[in-house]
């Protein structure tokens, strides 16, 4: 698999670190409801099918990015740097 | 044997090597099938489960028989295939599954047993006792049913993993590969052109076709030089493309140095595994010949037509003196014609077909079909009905064609699934299987070479126009017959009718599995073993899946094919595991002090990928121990010099540093003032503890973190994380500088005197407090100074830039060394840590919480910071968690250890009476006791308690005294003196 890196370009997965759904993104509140932080923390939906992931470009520039790609295709449509995106 | 004028190798050198310890001679860079056949050796190998004789069956990678054994000790190669394997002088090889020989194989009783041997016979047969199958019946069944083996000792053999780049590859270079590359070479595009034989031209060199009024094979050699001129093409011959992955990336196992001895190329890797990305793909893997399931079809002497043809054309070897032949399409007849032309006899053509026409003069049975062979070792004759009769022929040698299949393989390995076409009574490839890959040739389905040609053209023209190239379509003039093809997949009669010669399954089998409705065709081939081992099924699962067609009542696009899956070809683990053995797992961070400590014996233990120094032996010492309490002793009561270089060292700077320090820790940090150091605990999101350290302040815009050796990685991508995605709004840049800094602990009553002897400006208690820090200056070097202590002593950290580390440390060590003290080692830095209950990874493991480990007070209600919410939440704050103590064994001298879990006294030692877990041990000498640290329900409440530690891995049980985490100094005074 190819993720193509705002900042460096296409490059090999291996480069990249995965985190996970892109709703990481929007962090709670502090004091906001248990239920809130429970599904920020701990519930994801199992998509087949378009998703939008976390990835660190580890062995590359360093910048996390927020990647839109197709589970069932594999197919990637892009990716964004995590600053300019919301999940 | 040899025909004379024929095949394009009798130029090349003679070399000798042996089969089976009988030496023969060759022509060098012939395939060992081809100077096997050439010797008239006939006999190869047994059959996987029959043990029955088999002989070459095809010219190619696809071949399900002729697997040999190459070489011995390491580097011996099991399972090498006859007919892709390039002889050389000296080349020993061996044949498999057979003793004591392949002439008389013991084993070949399995034939006469094969009633009993049908498919499935392993699920019926073995099933009970249970326990025999791991004991008995597997180990048996293995070693009778078998392929070649590894020697089970180490390999020292290279092999070599690369990465390549292009905007087109090119796969396989046949007529439509190599007329691929000429037209997209020639526009100027970035081509890669592999084919797995070593050389290029595929069917070309095999045929006795003319393109453009050339002989074929001078042809594809023109077109090989030409490409071979431009810069912009890089040919990769002995290179099998065997996966075809997301965003055009491509597996490829390149075959380097099996066609060279050892000796003549001691630097040269066996095999390269390539990842190829490319931007198009044109796929240009021709078509591979199946065979008719006719009864007794696998003597030796039986191989595919198309094979024959190879061996004659290309190699100018007949495989027999008398061949006859057997198809259902044209290639009989052009494998007879050539054959006449080269002066071998062809003793009869059977053609299934009623309304054919002979192409030469040969004897032709046409409504014809071969009913049984005879032969025991190799094929002397065979017996047909044809439209007039029957009759026996003398031969030694049947070609047969039961038409081609497309190699669809690689458009499948994306869960692309091939498209039935009944004209040519095969699977083809279905279009878009793989995003930007097209296929062209007979792959795509073209038979006739000016058809691979035009669509090799074509199929380049569009992939580069894709890329916004344009590429002129000019195609040379090149035969275009018909392919005309009538379905035989079996042919009644005695005698079992092979599919599948490398597993042994016969269409019997395959009708077996249906009538117990194993009508799936996935289900069939687990049943059956169909299509499994080294050829994956390459010449078999077409006709497996007809015969299945048939006894199910399904058409053949109902029944489906199996999954292709990756590889195309074997490749060998060693190949994808390049650079990844001894050595090459892991990198090895050493520190600067790292030769000082070997030199001083210090046995070495590996902390993440750094190794560090265990302890330092004294002449005299027997044990670890008793180095360790010495190192121990260093520090309670002069000076220990320890280099933690390998803590985890990140520069933050920033006019937002404080702010960003207060978000990603669990305390406050802003309130730091400039020159001070904390200790800070910091969270996960998820309310448990991910790390721990100290953090200086240098400046009011700049900090300098440490974290613990194991979870610098992980805490500097938490940084960049909540820096990048959470809290883009704060102003703040950090790098690690773990490398940049050499870091020396020196710790203990003596450290201030002993850092004073080599500071440049002397320090004292009153400008250096406790928690202390700054910049100092060692013989003009401008370093760090932190009075930080892990051990519970007075204690300071001193840092210099890397470069100055080896020195550093041996002036410390010595300088130690005339206070009575010295180096200490990993042991005893642990045993000064369990005395004074500090924490490590042993602790925060990832399932405690802040106030699990008594630290709850830290977490800042005054402000947010990652992990504070979930830290709220009310079960990780519930009293009867297990929560952090000290465990002293209660007589001293019984050794407690770590992993073993708690238990109330008197209690079941089982998991509902589950109270807790050790976690560190140590043997202290300051306290002079077996002590601990461990986690038990409700801890802080249980001080002075009885609880047993069971260690049911170790046998080990000792009774524990629940005690506070801090066993020595408990007030701090020796820190602060």
């Amino acid at each position: 698999m190819r993720l193509p890196c705002p900042i460096c370009g296409e490059r090999d997965r291996r480069e990249f670190y995965y985190k996970g759904d892109a709703l990481a993104l929007d962090r709670p509140a502090g004091d906001a409801d248990g239920g809130v932080w429970d599904d920020y923390l701990h519930n994801r939906d199992n998509l087949a099918g378009v998703v939008r992931e976390l990835w660190h470009h580890a062995g590359g520039c360093g910048a996390w990015i927020v990647v839109t790609r197709d589970t069932v295709t594999h197919e990637v449509h892009g990716a964004e740097r995590v600053g300019k995106a919301k999940a | 044997m040899r025909v004379a004028g024929k095949g394009h190798t009798d130029a090349a050198e003679t070399v000798h090597f042996t089969f089976d310890g009988q030496s023969y001679a060759g022509r060098k860079g012939e395939t060992l099938a081809a100077a096997l056949l050439a010797n008239g050796v006939k006999l190869v190998g047994r059959s996987f489960k029959y043990h029955r004789p088999r002989g070459i069956v095809t010219a190619g990678s696809e071949e399900p028989n002729a697997l040999v054994t190459v070489g011995t000790g390491g580097g011996q190669d099991p399972n090498v295939r006859a007919t892709t394997l390039e002889i050389y002088d000296g080349l020993e090889v061996r044949s498999q599954n057979a003793w004591p020989s392949l002439k008389y194989d013991m084993m070949s009783v399995n034939d006469l047993a094969a009633p009993f041997l049908s498919a499935g016979f392993y699920y019926k047969t073995f099933m009970w006792p249970k326990a025999f199958w791991e004991s008995l019946y597997e180990p048996v069944i293995r070693k009778a049913a078998g392929l070649g083996a590894l020697s089970g000792d180490i390999n020292d053999d290279i092999y070599e993993k690369a990465f390549a780049h292009c905007d087109l590859l090119i796969i396989g270079a046949g007529p439509a590969g190599l007329m691929a590359a000429l037209t997209a070479g020639r526009a100027g595009v970035d081509v890669i052109l592999a084919d797995e034989d070593s050389q290029m031209g595929g069917r070309l060199l095999a045929e006795t076709f003319t393109v453009d009024g050339q002989d074929g094979a001078d042809w594809a050699a023109d077109a090989v030089s030409e490409l071979a001129a431009m810069d912009n093409v890089r040919l990769m011959t002995r290179t099998t493309i065997t996966g075809a992955y997301d965003q055009g990336t491509y597996g490829a196992i390149e075959q380097v140095g099996h066609h060279v001895a050892r000796a003549d190329a001691p630097d040269l890797p066996r095999e390269c595994f390539w990842r190829i990305v490319a931007k198009r793909a044109v796929l240009c893997a021709g078509a591979l010949e199946r065979p008719i399931a006719f009864p007794n079809n696998d003597r030796p002497g039986i191989m595919m037509a198309s094979a024959v043809r190879s061996y004659l054309n290309r190699w100018g070897v007949a495989p027999g003196k008398a061949v006859t032949i057997f198809a259902n399409n044209d290639d009989a007849h052009r494998t007879a014609v050539d054959l006449i032309a080269a002066g071998v006899k062809v003793a009869g053509v059977i053609d299934v077909r009623a309304d054919v026409q002979a192409m030469g003069d040969y004897p032709l049975y046409t409504s014809g079909a071969v009913t049984a062979t005879k032969g025991r070792l190799a094929l002397e004759s065979i017996t047909i009905t044809h439209a007039v009769g029957t009759r026996e022929i003398r031969t030694d040698c049947l070609a047969m064609s039961g038409g081609w299949n497309p190699t669809v393989h690689l458009t499948c390995h994306m869960n692309g699934r091939p498209t039935w076409d009944e004209t040519l009574l095969s699977f083809v490839p279905t279009d878009g299987s793989i995003p930007g890959l097209t296929v062209a040739g007979a792959a795509a389905g073209h038979m006739s070479t000016l058809g691979a040609l035009q669509s090799g053209a074509k199929g380049a023209a569009a992939a580069v126009a894709d890329l916004g190239v344009t590429a002129k379509v000019d195609v040379p003039t090149a035969e275009d017959d018909p392919y005309r093809i009538e379905a035989c997949w079996q042919v009644d009669g005695k005698g079992r009718k092979w599919l599948d010669f490398q597993n042994d399954v016969h269409v019997k089998d395959i009708k077996l599995a249906a009538q117990e409705n194993f009508r799936s065709v996935e289900h069939m081939k687990r049943y059956t073993t169909q299509g499994m081992a080294t050829d994956q099924g390459k010449s078999s699962n077409v006709a497996a899946l007809a015969v299945l067609a048939d006894a199910t009542g399904r058409g053949i696009p109902e029944t489906g094919t199996t999954t292709f899956r990756p590889p195309y070809v074997p490749v060998s683990i060693a190949a994808m595991g390049a650079g990844s053995q001894g050595h090459g797992f892991a990198p090895k961070r050493l520190t600067t002090s790292h030769h000082a400590s070997t030199g001083r014996s210090a046995p070495m233990i590996e902390a993440g990928l750094w190794y560090r120094p265990s302890y330092f032996p004294a002449p005299g010492e027997k044990t670890w121990l008793e180095s360790c309490n010495r190192e121990v002793g260093y520090v309670r009561d002069a000076v220990g010099v320890c280099d933690v270089s390998t803590l985890g060292k990140i520069d933050i700077q920033g006019p937002d540093a404080a702010a960003f320090l207060d978000f990603v820790y669990a305390n406050t940090f802003s309130t730091l003032r400039e020159n001070r150091v904390r200790y800070g605990l910091m969270l996960r999101e998820d309310g448990h503890v991910m790390d721990d350290g100290t953090t200086a302040r240098l400046g009011a815009d700049h900090y300098v973190m440490t974290t613990t050796t194991a979870a610098a990685g992980q805490v500097m991508t938490h940084l960049e994380w909540v820096a990048q995605a959470l809290r883009p709004d704060l102003d703040v840049r950090f790098a690690s500088v773990t490398e940049q800094w050499a870091q020396f602990a020196v710790a203990g009553p003596r450290s201030r005197a002993l850092l004073n002897t080599v500071l440049d400006d002397p320090i004292t208690g009153e400008d250096w407090p406790f928690m202390s820090c700054g910049a100092v200056s060692i013989g003009g070097i401008e370093g760090r100074l932190f009075r930080i202590s892990f051990s519970g002593e007075h204690a300071y950290e001193i840092a210099v830039p890397s470069r100055y580390g080896a020195s550093l440390f041996r002036l410390l060590v010595a300088q130690a060394e005339a206070m009575e003290g010295g180096a200490y080692g990993m042991e005893a830095l642990n045993v000064l840590r369990i005395e004074k209950g500090f924490i490590t990874h042993a602790e925060i493991h990832g399932r405690v919480t802040a106030f699990d480990i008594g630290m709850d007070r830290m977490v800042s209600r005054k402000k947010d910071c990652i992990g504070f919410a979930a830290s709220r939440r009310e079960g990780l704050l519930d009293g009867q968690r297990e929560r952090l103590v000290g465990l002293r064994s209660v007589n001293g001298t019984d050794k407690i250890t770590a992993g073993a879990h708690l238990f109330v006294e008197g209690a079941d030692a089982v998991s509902d009476n589950d109270q807790g877990y050790i976690t560190s041990v140590c043997w202290s000498p300051t306290l002079d006791s077996h002590i601990g640290l461990g986690f038990v329900k409700d801890g802080p409440s249980r001080l002075g308690e009885h609880v047993v530690a069971v260690d049911h891995v170790r046998g080990v049980t000792v009774t524990c005294e629940v005690c506070s985490p801090v066993f020595f100094d408990p007030d701090g005074g020796r820190v602060r003196g």
